[in-house]
């Protein structure tokens, strides 16, 4: 992948220019599928685009110092950590891609949760440090199946790049690691019925509580693109191999917004857990099948 | 007025988010304010969200008639939504002080305290007429995107709801 392809993908497709419109849509679509699952008509199709406009004329507060600093940092790392991650994704075939940036997608797609977690804590607010507390045990919580659910479906594969994988055909285990990944997607995007950190009726808005204006606006954004890249990543992986390169994006479009009602039906038909719940939910029952995965992706390995 | 202007208008005016601060209400008006946000009135059409930091919110939604405790609470929060904001005083209670009027342990009405942009009297008022004056108060907002206007009270009639004499609303047939 050259410089030109490079910056062709992380500007344009699938890139800021396709992602910022599809994060806004997802938002909407997730609104709205509550909205008609609780019988109400919900949010016109451009509400999303309308709060971030609206946020963006809105006053800060001052803040001085070095935490100031900090505060106005955190969402604008975290949203161009995710447009970066969206960025990754091999929509088109042949695309380009280097060996291990699955790897990059993953880590990229764990800044947006650091910063929340620093955000919260740098707020000084005691619900923003109550819920980056929350965060924090979330995100261990989740992240051990949600990465050993994608190493095995690598391991298991042979390789570590994504075009690679998205190119070769499924196999039963990857659709073991899949259902894995679709388990921890709630918790990764603060979704019911792990929606501890930003829990309104218990703790404010979590580590938001002190953001406002521009800076809100860069949070919102930052949240549609992780819902881009984290249904992205599972469409990817689910979506059946095509060369024709507009079926292709017609295909992993489809899937992702398949994923994203089926994410938000799961949110209006539950209610938040507890916190110790989460962690015995992820850690007791998840993790058998993410072991089950990976064990049988070495026991594959060691026998080819 | 410019392109940008413009636009911010036009946004400003669907996508009003509240905050919802109980100033010694006797929780009728919270029931109704909730109600406007249900499935039967569903304000979310309008953009309305019930925000959990003031920090977020634009319009200030305030119920009760304001006693000495809640006076102190009540200028903090407003000074913590952050410009351009509305106030919408919900029912009577911060309009009047209502039936309460005298009591030793109030110190309203509301206006005595920060400047409200919409009444919406009523004791309680139904979720429409709630509805109206968060739309209205949005509009405000709007207006003052282009230009510094002063802050004007505006009282909704209550002949302007579409439940004047308790009929059943049109716009709340529920549709199966």
């Amino acid at each position: 992948m050259n410089m030109t392809t490079a910056l062709a993908r992380l500007l344009i497709f699938p890139g800021l220019l396709f992602a910022v419109p599809a994060a806004w849509f997802f938002l909407w679509v997730e609104r709205k599928a509550v909205a008609l699952m609780q019988g109400r008509i919900g949010p016109p199709f451009m509400q999303p685009f309308y709060d971030f406009v609206k946020l963006l004329g809105k006053g800060t507060p001052t803040r001085s110092g070095v935490s100031g600093l900090l505060m106005k940092a955190w969402p604008l790392i975290a949203m161009s950590s995710a447009a970066g991650a969206v960025g990754l994704l091999p929509v088109l075939p042949s695309s380009g891609g280097f060996q291990g940036d699955l790897i990059l997608l993953l880590a990229l797609m764990e800044v947006p949760s650091m910063c929340i977690i620093a955000a919260g804590f740098s707020s000084r607010s005691i619900f923003g440090e109550i819920g980056s507390a929350r965060e924090a045990v979330l995100n261990v919580s989740y992240n051990i199946v949600f990465l050993l659910a994608i190493l095995s479906i690598a391991a298991s594969q042979h390789t570590f790049s994504l075009e690679a994988l998205a190119q070769l055909p499924a196999t039963p285990l990857r659709w073991l690691g899949v259902l894995a990944l679709l388990v921890c997607l709630p918790a990764k995007l603060h979704l019911n019925p792990f929606s501890l950190p930003n829990a309104e009726q218990e703790i404010y808005s979590g580590p938001m509580t002190e953001y406002a204006g521009p800076e809100l606006a860069m949070w919102e954004l930052s949240h549609g693109l992780e819902w881009v890249a984290a249904t992205g990543l599972v469409a990817t992986l689910a979506a059946p191999h095509v060369t024709i390169w507009w079926l292709a994006a017609i295909i992993f479009v489809a899937l992702s917004f398949a994923i994203v009602l089926l994410l938000s039906a799961v949110a209006s038909a539950t209610a938040r857990l507890a916190i110790d719940t989460t962690v015995r939910f992820y850690w007791q029952c998840t993790i058998i099948f993410a072991v089950l995965a990976i064990s049988s992706a070495l026991f594959m390995r060691l026998r080819s | 007025m410019n392109l940008w202007n413009k636009l911010m208008c036009y946004c400003r005016r669907r996508s009003p988010w509240l905050f919802h601060l109980n100033s010694g209400s006797c929780n009728g008006c919270d029931i109704e304010l909730v109600a406007a946000l249900a499935p039967r009135y569903d304000a979310e059409q309008l953009g309305v969200r019930l925000e959990g930091s003031p920090r977020h919110a634009d319009i200030l939604v305030i119920t009760g008639p304001v006693t000495h405790n809640a006076v102190g609470a009540i200028r903090t929060v407003y000074s913590q939504v952050l410009g351009p904001k509305a106030v919408v005083a919900i029912g009577s209670c911060p309009a009047t002080t209502n039936v309460f009027i005298d009591s030793r342990t109030l110190d309203g009405p509301l206006e005595k305290h920060i400047p409200v942009d919409v009444f919406v009297p009523g004791c309680p008022p139904r979720p429409d007429a709630i509805i109206l004056g968060v739309a209205k108060a949005a509009e405000i907002l709007a207006e003052r995107a282009g230009k510094n206007l002063p802050i004007e009270s505006v009282m909704i009639p209550i002949s302007e709801c579409a439940c004047a004499d308790n009929a059943e609303p049109a716009s709340s047939e529920v549709q199966l």
